[in-house]
């Protein structure tokens, strides 16, 4: 009722009519927003501006004055949208996914895989069948905070250290024990290099399945994979475990989901029989730049590039640069990032002395986090940044050398405690 | 290399993704030569499939004298022969590429094997450093080009990863002389398979970017404007150390420093 706008034409009247008595008090009070009839903000044109000096109205527009008149600062009204929360009560059934989780957090194909178990509960119709939960289980530390806008019911957390690193015999048993406990009905991985499709096959395996693989069409009847390295389409009936490609579904994002946190019983400690030795150290330069987790770029607010190279070789960084850095000759072309170098797909992304032109911006679309190095607060990589430091590069480069050699020195001396 | 150490390659017949042609699959091809490298001739070769296949001797062409070939119609399950094979014949490591490049290539057969032998699996192998007394010293190949060293005892089973060595050429004429072994297995149907529809891949359509706006301003404010960051945290106070520390406090969190 009070969201619906309703004209006052008496008003109205007295809006238009400038001789009338009672104008000048009715439009001081009408100071806020004024709404048309379909509910747009419309600028009362009278209003703007004020009356100089000479009696005469003046419009401010070169803004010359801001500071001086007292112009009502219009806060922008960007609601928080609390979108519905979905509610699952006693399901009867369970779809499990296990997400990617590459860094913590959920990728995109995560997210379009629990979109798509949703849209399977929403294909068996409003029976007692339908009544079911997408559970997603995740392994080790997780960094995502936005569980329910994903679309998950229900949350598996195991966050013990045996599935730190490179454990898929212990991942496995897990999965077994959450096969045990919660019969799911469909069992879906994302078919990534990231784990999900090693993971998806030891539990077919295990459990003796016949899984769908490369699928990317999926209905609770019928499922389309790709087969014979992606030249042919298999259509059959839909298996209980699943893994699928990118964009096989699409991502939730109208409602609001649980996240109720479900446990899991005590699983078996296999002995490991893959010893993980850690991962090696791998010269960040000889990564190719389009798969750089970490990439330590350079534009024109670099002047100390030995320097630079150092901190990138002492943080461990794919180097990168804009094109400005490129075209005066301090990099080469291959390490270009934008438009027309390279476009990236880095983790972390840290931009010393770029400002940020579309077409780098272009390039690192696809990034994390992105840090920014810069002198000048205003510049749109600034705008970008989730981290931004307003500084001269040089200093807080020299700083980050330091700290990060520290950091080094002190984790050898642990080991070396650690050893004696 | 201890002679003692019998490495096994499984290879299929490949399929070149452009002219459609049968070759020698990209995976298999270097998991013969990740094979050679740990076995040298003593590198046992086997398909499961028709022995009169001409792309098999692509494979031997890499400096094999012999091969064996376990005699299979298409679409037939080939788990319980390749099974046998090898319990028989006292592999101790057993390459082969990570999925097929025909039939349904699902990538299962590795870990079915495992499954079925009760052996480790690696899977995505960039290389095998050393095999020795009994344990093997293997780098994984990990997405953006990071590499994991894993120890494991033998046997096992691994697959190749791209990442591995490229394939060596092959030469021809020693293909052409190299011996066959054939050897007459028990059929098993795959049934199942043969309820599916099989048609050439149609392209996937791409996805587009929908703008859920609900009226004409907002539709406007998303086509035009530029994509605002979700209001990063600016620091503009402080000495260069503290800004520094704010980084370094980012890059560890993010686990890229390690």
């Amino acid at each position: 009722m009070s969201n619906l706008i309703r004209r006052d034409p008496r008003a109205e009247r007295i809006a238009r009519n400038r001789l009338h008595p009672l104008h000048a008090s009715m439009m001081l009070a009408e100071q806020g927003e004024v709404r048309g009839p379909s509910g747009l903000i419309r600028k009362n044109p009278h209003l703007v501006g004020f009356i100089g000096p000479n009696g005469l109205k003046r419009i401010d527009r070169a803004n010359a004055f801001a500071g001086t008149v007292n112009r009502q600062k219009r806060v922008s009204t960007a609601q928080e949208v609390v979108l519905p929360l979905h509610q699952v009560v006693n399901p009867d059934g369970y779809i499990v996914v296990v997400p990617d989780m590459v860094g913590g957090r959920l990728t995109s194909q995560d997210k379009d895989i629990l979109g798509l178990a949703h849209s399977l509960i929403a294909q068996k119709g409003t029976g007692k069948s339908a009544n079911m939960a997408v559970v997603a289980v995740c392994f080790g530390e997780s960094k995502e905070s936005q569980f329910d806008l994903a679309g998950v019911d229900r949350l598996i957390h195991l966050s013990s250290d045996v599935f730190d690193g490179f454990t898929p015999e212990a991942r496995l048993s897990a999965l077994m024990q959450v096969e045990a406990q919660y019969q799911p009905e469909h069992w879906l991985f994302p078919d990534s290099v990231n784990g999900g499709t090693d993971l998806a096959s030891r539990l077919a395996a295990r459990l003796g399945e016949r899984p769908a693989t490369q699928a990317w069409q999926v209905s609770t009847t019928q499922t389309v994979c790709r087969g014979a390295s992606a030249s042919t389409d298999i259509t059959r009936e839909t298996p209980r475990i699943l893994m699928l490609l990118e964009e096989c579904g699409t991502a939730i994002d109208e409602t609001r989901h649980e996240v109720l946190s479900l446990s899991v019983e005590s699983y078996d400690q296999v002995p490991a029989r893959l010893l993980d030795k850690g991962l090696m150290s791998v010269d960040p330069n000889a990564v190719p730049l389009a798969e750089a987790e970490f990439i330590l770029s350079a534009g024109n607010g670099i002047h100390n590039w030995d320097q630079f190279h150092e901190c990138a070789s002492v943080l461990g960084a794919t180097e990168g640069a804009s094109r400005v850095a490129v075209d005066d000759g301090f990099m080469p072309r291959t390490r270009q990032v934008g438009a027309s170098g390279t476009w990236v797909t880095a983790r972390v992304y840290l931009a010393v002395g770029i400002s940020g032109a579309i077409q780098h911006m272009q390039g690192i679309g696809q990034c994390g986090k992105v840090v920014a190095i810069n002198t000048d607060a205003g510049c749109d990589m600034v705008k970008r940044a989730d981290l931004a430091v307003i500084a001269d590069s040089e200093a807080v480069l020299a700083e980050l050398t330091k700290l990060v050699q520290e950091h080094h020195a002190s984790k050898v001396q642990e080991e070396k405690h650690n050893a004696a | 290399m201890q002679p003692s150490v019998n490495v096994v390659s499984l290879v299929s017949v490949g399929r070149h993704p452009q002219s459609d042609r049968s070759r020698r699959a990209d995976q298999d091809a270097r998991a013969v030569e990740l094979g050679l490298k740990l076995a040298g001739k003593n590198l046992t070769l086997v398909h499961a499939g028709d022995p009169e296949n001409p792309v098999l001797r692509q494979y031997a062409g890499m400096g094999l004298d012999a091969f064996t070939v376990l005699r299979q119609k298409s679409y037939s399950d080939v788990l319980p022969i390749i099974g046998n094979f090898l319990t028989e014949n006292n592999a101790h490591v057993v390459l082969m590429g990570i999925r097929a490049e025909s039939g349904e290539s699902s990538g299962m057969l590795p870990y079915l094997l495992a499954e079925k032998l009760g052996w480790p699996l690696l899977s995505r192998v960039a290389d095998i450093l050393h095999v020795e007394n009994g344990k093997a010293d293997v780098l994984l190949a990990l997405p953006r080009g990071q590499r994991r060293a894993v120890t494991v005892s033998l046997p096992f089973i691994a697959t190749v990863d791209n990442a591995a060595k490229d394939a060596r050429q092959s030469a021809y004429g020693p293909g052409i002389r190299a011996s066959i072994t054939v050897l007459d297995a028990e059929q098993t149907a795959d049934n199942m398979a043969a309820s599916w529809a099989i048609s050439p891949a149609k392209p996937r359509a791409k996805r587009m970017k929908v703008v859920k706006a609900k009226n004409a301003a907002d539709r406007f404010k998303a086509a035009t404007a530029k994509p605002v960051g979700g209001g990063g945290n600016v620091l503009k106070q402080g000495t260069p150390a503290e800004k520094a520390q704010a980084i370094f406090d980012l890059l560890l969190e993010e686990k890229v420093i390690r």
